[in-house]
């Protein structure tokens, strides 16, 4: 037997998520193949995914799969999974991840689970923990069919090395078509750490009171080497880009440390930073609804509880 | 034109969330259902466009008896006829494939969605169906402009966002800012009574998972308020004690 793992990568790195998708789907078998597709990847880094456990890559690079096209990256991937004899695919919910999952489910008949918290517990059946309600609740799953297919949530697995680098081999997947989207312009945010990957954000609401102000947020952000992200309102009004809410209609991130400043706590905000591990919270008003929330707390003015915190870092450094 | 939107019936985002019956079911007392909030664009989104070119806008459920209200909302709201599919929504392929039977028969050019419920999360729904179909799925969609036969979209990608074209039909999973969320006036909520409301039956279809248990996260033993006049503390912990930085 063996498990298949799609693998993406964004800069030529391979991304966090997808370790951590690689070393979820070693504990469950041995003979773990990760499979890449399309023109962003870096046949070293490729390699490194031995670390986590893989014991195959395969990459097919060919550019056809750069335009996102679902239907298309799930016939390569049904396919290895035909032909290694795997009845298990592993990888990371993100918007084409879980995309990707639901394609592959229908091709192989599958069952499908996203959102996934933990490993699976094969006592009786495979039931799998999922992330519900945005993050307020899970439910357990039992996967019934003999296919199975599971996306699982950052921070799922507590990665370590448990293997060494490996060789690589590039493959021709046979699907049919070119797919049927036309890429025609790709803005990427430059410079920045992307939001959902990131180890530690540095995140600001309405309290900091104008666009202008955010220069300290930046900074406190380049020191701790943190991505930005803001409340909802912060965004609406503009002051900063959409891509950067979080919540539950922005983007859900769970990093090992999430500063909030200058932000109340609405329950739709908090559902996109609860499953952040450790959470500060800095804010004028102690009756602020974050606290209940938070690890630590700092009750004060961000104007100058930011600056003083920036000073601390930097002489920790 | 017709364009098909599917919409969840979801607790509102303010709810707390409960269980009962040794956490075996979701406790609904008290909680207020409404469109899923990404469900409300794209029905935004299908009614600007229905103003835009006279297309009509047919809006799907998969539930039961309970999610009318819901469903009358969005023919309020400027929907034309609605369809509710009556089972008890219990997993993604199930309710993907009961839309599919339904799909399969009224050749729609677009099936707008949101990109994910917000009560089980999945983010599939819109993929699955489009594997069903086989038809072109994308999501998430924040702009969506039609261009003859085909249309032009804004995806988000992780890092950033595409441009991307894709002939008709297809499916798009939306979320902000591709319309601003409609509010039913008053003549909606009366020209809502009268329109189409059809119950087609969804219990035959396979299932491909159990649903058990649900549990509630660990809750937060409390926080640690450190005096701002004496910030290195903070940091000592964060290095110390949380050990994140
Ligand atoms: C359907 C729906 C979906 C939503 N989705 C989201 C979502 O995804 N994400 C999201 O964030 N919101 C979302 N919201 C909005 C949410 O309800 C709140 O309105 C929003 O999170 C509040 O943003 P805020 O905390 O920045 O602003 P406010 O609530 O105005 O809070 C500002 C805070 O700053 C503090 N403050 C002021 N001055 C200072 C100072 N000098 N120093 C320190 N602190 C200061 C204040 O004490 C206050 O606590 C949603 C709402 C709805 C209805
Ligand atoms: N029970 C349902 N009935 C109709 N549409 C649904 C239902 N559940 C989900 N959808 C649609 O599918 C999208 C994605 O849902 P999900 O895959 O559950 O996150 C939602 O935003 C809705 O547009």
């Amino acid at each position: 037997m063996s498990i298949v793992v799609f693998v993406e990568s964004s800069d030529k790195k391979v991304k966090k998520t997808s370790m951590e998708a690689v070393f979820y789907a070693s504990k469950i078998d041995n003979n773990v193949i990760a499979v890449a597709l399309g023109s962003a990847h870096d046949e070293s880094q490729l390699g490194e995914l031995g670390k986590w456990g893989a014991t195959d890559v395969l990459l097919d690079s060919a550019n056809k799969f750069d335009s996102g096209d679902l239907s298309l990256s799930a016939s390569a991937i049904s396919e290895v999974m035909k032909t290694k004899n795997a009845k298990i695919l592993v990888l990371a919910t993100s918007p084409f991840g879980s995309g990707l999952a639901a394609c592959v489910a229908v091709q192989l008949n599958a069952s499908l689970a996203t959102n996934v918290a933990e490993l699976p517990d094969t006592s009786s059946g495979f039931v799998v923990k999922r992330s519900i309600f945005t993050g307020k609740a899970f439910q357990n799953v039992n996967l019934t069919n003999e296919n199975k297919v599971i996306a699982i949530k950052k921070n799922a697995v507590d990665v370590v090395e448990n293997g060494s680098v490996i060789n690589i081999s590039s493959f021709s997947a046979e699907v049919d078509g070119e797919g049927k989207i036309k890429v025609k312009d790709v803005d990427m945010i430059q410079g920045d750490i992307l939001l959902p990957e990131a180890e530690r954000v540095v995140s600001a609401g309405r309290g900091l009171k104008g666009p202008e102000n955010w220069g300290m947020v930046e900074e406190l952000a380049s020191v701790l080497k943190a991505a930005t992200a803001c409340s909802k309102p912060v965004s609406d009004m503009d002051w900063r880009p959409h891509h950067e809410h979080v919540g539950q209609t922005g983007i859900k991130v769970s990093p090992q440390l999430y500063i909030a400043i200058g932000i109340s706590g609405a329950i739709q905000h908090l559902a996109g930073v609860n499953s952040s591990k450790t959470i500060v919270v800095i804010n004028k008003d102690p009756e602020a609804p974050f606290f209940k929330e938070a690890d630590y707390g700092i009750v004060g003015d961000a104007f100058e509880v930011v600056p003083k915190l920036i000073e601390a870092l930097k002489a920790n450094n | 034109m017709k364009i098909l939107v599917c919409i969840s019936h979801v607790p509102d985002t303010t709810s707390r969330i409960n269980f009962i019956d040794n956490n075996q079911k979701f406790d609904t007392s008290g909680v207020q259902f409404i469109i899923g909030p990404y469900d409300d664009y794209a029905l935004a989104k299908a009614v600007d466009l229905k103003e835009e070119t006279g297309a009509t806008v047919t809006v799907l459920n998969v539930g039961r008896a309970e999610t009318e209200p819901t469903l009358r909302k969005a023919l309020a709201i400027g929907a034309d006829n609605a369809v509710r599919i009556d089972a008890d929504p219990l997993d993604s392929i199930q309710v993907a494939t009961l839309i599919s039977n339904y799909a399969k028969g009224e050749s729609f050019d677009m099936i707008l969605m949101g990109r994910e419920s917000i009560d089980y999360n999945g983010g599939v729904v819109h993929g699955l169906l489009g594997e069903m179909l086989n038809i072109t799925s994308i999501s998430p969609v924040m702009t969506l402009k039609l261009n003859g036969g085909s249309a032009e979209m804004t995806r988000e990608i992780e890092g950033g966002k595409e441009q991307v074209e894709v002939a008709m039909p297809f499916i798009a999973g939306c979320q902000e800012p591709i319309a601003e969320w409609k509010i039913p006036n008053m003549r909606g909520i009366m020209t809502a009574r009268s329109k189409p409301l059809d119950v087609i039956d969804g219990s035959a279809v396979d299932m491909h998972s159990d649903a058990g248990e649900y549990s509630l996260p660990k809750t937060k033993s409390g926080v640690k308020l450190i005096d701002p006049e004496n910030i290195g503390e903070l940091v000592n912990l964060l290095k110390n004690e949380a050990k994140v930085i």
